[in-house]
Formats: C-alpha cells, structure tokens, sequence
C-alpha cells in the first residue's frame, strides 16, 4: 500500500523534500515505518523527539497504518 | 453600569464592550488577570504589543539582551534609536505608551532553573516566546509545578507551532504538556535556531498574534483554546493542521533540573581545534586540507569561506564525502555546531583527523577579514 508522508521542520531537510509516497507492505505500523525511515534516512536517529501523526492525530507505535493514510513527521522547532 | 471601569477604560476597550461573548465582563477579566512573556523577541513583540492593547492588567516580560540590528527584520517592538539598549526597557517603556491603564515589568535576567518558579508566582499565564530548547523546557516545567497554563509557540524558517499546555480543564485535570509532545529534547545542533536556519520576518508577527489570542481567550474563558491540540503552519505553502494530543500523561515532572545539561549543553568532550589565524597561514602556505562548512545554504550567501557544505541534517549520510587522509577543518558560523559534528563524526564512524575552526565565521570576521558579513 501506499502511504503520504509529509515533513515539519527539520525533517524536511533530512527527507530532501516536504512530502514523500512510500510503498510499504499491507501490516505496517508507525513503528515499521519509523524503522523503514530510518533504513533509507539514517539522520533521523539522532531525532529522538520527532512526533509522528497519523491522520491529524498523534499516534501510539503499534499503530497498524491504512491505505492512503497521511503520516506527519514532526519534530521539534526552538524559534521565537 | 458598575464602576469598575474608568470612562477612559470605557472608551479604549469600546469595541470590546460591544463585541459578543466577551463584553464588560471579558474585559473585566482581562483587567484582573496577569501575564508573564519570556523573550521579547520575535513572537513576544507581537505578543506583548497586543496584549497591552487588549487591557491584560499586569504583564511580566523575562528578557536580558539587547536590541541588535538583526533583530529589526521581525520584532516591531524596536526601532532603529533603540539599537544596543536593553530590549525588555524598551518593551516596557513602548507598552506603556502604548497603554498606560495596564502594569507593565520587566525581570532583567536569564531565566534559570534558580528564579523561574519565583518569578512565575504570582502570575495567571505565561507565555513562551523563548528562542532555545533548555528554556522551552524550563518555562514547561516550571509552569507544571506552578500550576500555570502555558500559552506556547516556536518558530522556524517559515513554520510555525502553537499550543495551550497544562490547561486546568473543568473535571480539575491538566491538560498536556509539552513534554507529553516531545519527552526528549533534539541532540544540540541539530534543528537550527532562527539565527542559524533563518527566519521569514513576518511569520513570528503572524504566530505571536495567534499565541495572544489564545492567552486573551484563556483568560477571558472564551471559545475553545488549543489545549491538547497542536497548530501547525507553513507559510511558504499556506497550510496548516491541527494535530490531537495524547492525553495520556507525559514524564512527572517533580522538581526542575539542570536544562543545559538536558539538552546535551553542559560542557562536553573537547575537541581537536585550530584557530583562524593558523588556519589563515596554513591557507596561505598552501597546506593540503579539505575544508567542510556544517552550517545551512542560506548562510553560505550570507558568508563563507569556500568549504564544501554539509548540512547538519546531512552529515551522517555525506560523512563518505570526508578525506580520512589528511586534515580535515569544519567550521560554521561561531564553532559550536562545527564541534558537535566533529564528535558525532568521530563517535559514530571512527575520524581522527578532524578539527574544529574555533569561532568560525565570526572569528574569522573579527580577526583576519573585516569585510566578512556577520550574522
């Protein structure tokens, strides 16, 4: 199935892009895809704190992921 | 008609009296109530600005810096005769100018760990504006333990965050914080400040204003403040989001902590280093090196020194891009997130031919070309 996920922040830079399709197997859950990110964009290890959205709301790790869900990767930002 | 107001508090607040839903008795509230800003910056300007207008009746402002020329492209608080003076007795003197009906004071001083919960007694709500990780943590859990809502927003480049944390709801719970959202703060250097990764001028007008809107809606009890909720905008692409909070409990917090050392800041393992004047002779001597600059694209334009550029998001992936078989310089712009990357790559992947530019783009500025933009 194919999933849309969109980056906040720092994320952005570390995907090169603000809004990615990924193909990935029909029981993945936030954390398989978490685990997949990090496979093909190893940065995001050292981002502990990135907040992860399923569908406009924040998403527990086991969470089994849809076709067509929208997944937010959002890390934190310090400006003022 | 009661006589809590003046006939000049009846006149300024007009449009409030005759506004639904809020009224004399939204403004009789704002009057009573008091808010403390951290950071007259960016998001405190037009925070601070609107919630003198609006007749908050004490406001606090926490703010030790002075105003810097950079500063003027988004904090409207400052002109240009208030360079180098201390920001937070400008913002005092400008509110009160402004509105002399409401109390207006200003603690000259770095919020710590030491002062914060006595400074926040006292006050209703506090509002953060603050500019770096240890005091987003700092003002969260000192607002926890005080029992104080905590109006937050955070910028960045052309993003923005805002949310109401450690709400009081109607059953006698808290709302979430913003330890429930991020328990762990970012490894130093890794997510740029504004100074670092730039800031559009106008976004920290945009989201300052809806930070005080929120704070006069909390204090007033009127509609649905963004408690366990958080707002997301992009201005670049004019989208934005609204994301549900957990309400399942973050950390305890139970006292505050040392937020330098929580956010990796405390003092860490030295590393190899080399000054601009030596790296400027070995340049000229013609010495075999390869030269990284660590900092953003946008701030190569600004200023550089002709070294490749690795992006702190990207040097774990671009670390086969440095030489291991000669000397190797990184720099950016003050040394600090050069010397993180020094380590992260000495750590993880085993160099030992890497050296920090101490004091990088500034020192170089300073003591070898004085053309050299800083920034």
């Amino acid at each position: 199935m194919q999933l849309t996920i969109l980056a906040f922040g720092i994320a952005k830079d570390i995907l090169g892009r603000r809004e990615l399709q990924l193909e990935v197997p029909d029981d993945t859950t936030v954390r398989d895809l978490k685990d997949r990110l990090l496979e093909r964009y190893p940065e995001f290890s050292r981002l502990v704190s990135l907040a992860i959205a399923v569908n406009s709301e924040y998403s527990a790790e086991d969470v089994l992921l849809q076709e067509r869900d929208e997944i937010a990767l959002i890390p934190p930002v310090s400006g003022g | 008609m009661s006589d809590f107001f003046t006939t000049q508090e009846r006149a300024r607040y007009a449009r409030h009296f005759t506004l639904p839903e809020f009224g004399e008795e939204g403004q009789r509230k704002l009057k009573q109530s008091s808010v403390l800003v951290i950071g007259a910056g960016g998001l405190g300007s037009p925070l601070l600005l609107y919630l003198a207008a609006a007749g908050v009746g004490r406001i606090g402002i926490v703010e030790f810096d002075q105003v810097d020329e950079s500063n003027l492209q988004r904090q409207v608080l400052y002109t240009i005769g208030d360079l180098g003076q201390s920001k937070g007795e400008v913002a005092v003197r400008r509110l009160r100018a402004l509105n002399p009906l409401v109390e207006v004071e200003h603690y000259p001083t770095r919020l710590s760990s030491e002062n914060a919960l006595s400074i926040f007694r006292g006050y209703d709500l506090v509002a953060d504006g603050t500019d770096n990780f240890p005091t987003r943590y700092l003002v969260n859990d000192a607002c926890v333990l005080s029992g104080i809502p905590n109006v937050y927003a955070s910028i960045f480049r052309f993003e923005g965050q805002v949310s109401v944390f450690n709400l009081l709801r109607a059953d006698g719970a808290r709302g979430p914080n913003y330890r429930s959202l991020f328990p762990q703060p970012p490894p130093p250097g890794m997510v740029p400040s504004c100074a670092e990764g730039g800031v559009l001028g106008v976004l920290p007008g945009i989201v300052g204003s809806l930070q005080a809107s929120e704070a006069i809606k909390v204090l007033t009890g009127i509609g649905d403040p963004l408690d366990g909720r958080l707002f997301l905008f992009d201005a670049a692409s004019f989208s934005s989001r609204i994301l549900k909070i957990p309400d399942t409990p973050g950390p305890a917090i139970t006292e505050l902590i040392d937020y330098e050392e929580f956010c990796g800041l405390a003092p860490s393992t030295a590393v190899k280093e080399i000054g601009v004047q030596e790296f400027f002779e070995m340049r000229e001597r013609g010495v075999d090196f390869q030269l990284i600059d660590v900092r953003e694209p946008y701030e190569v334009e600004i200023a550089e020194l002709g070294g490749e550029l690795i992006p702190p998001a990207e040097i774990e992936r671009s670390a086969d891009r440095i030489a291991r078989d000669k000397m190797v310089v990184l720099h950016c712009r003050s040394g600090r997130r050069s010397a993180d990357a020094v380590r992260l790559l000495e750590e993880r992947f085993g160099f030992d031919n890497l050296y920090n530019l101490r004091g990088g783009i500034l020192a170089w500025a300073d003591e070898i070309d004085p053309s050299m933009a800083k920034y």
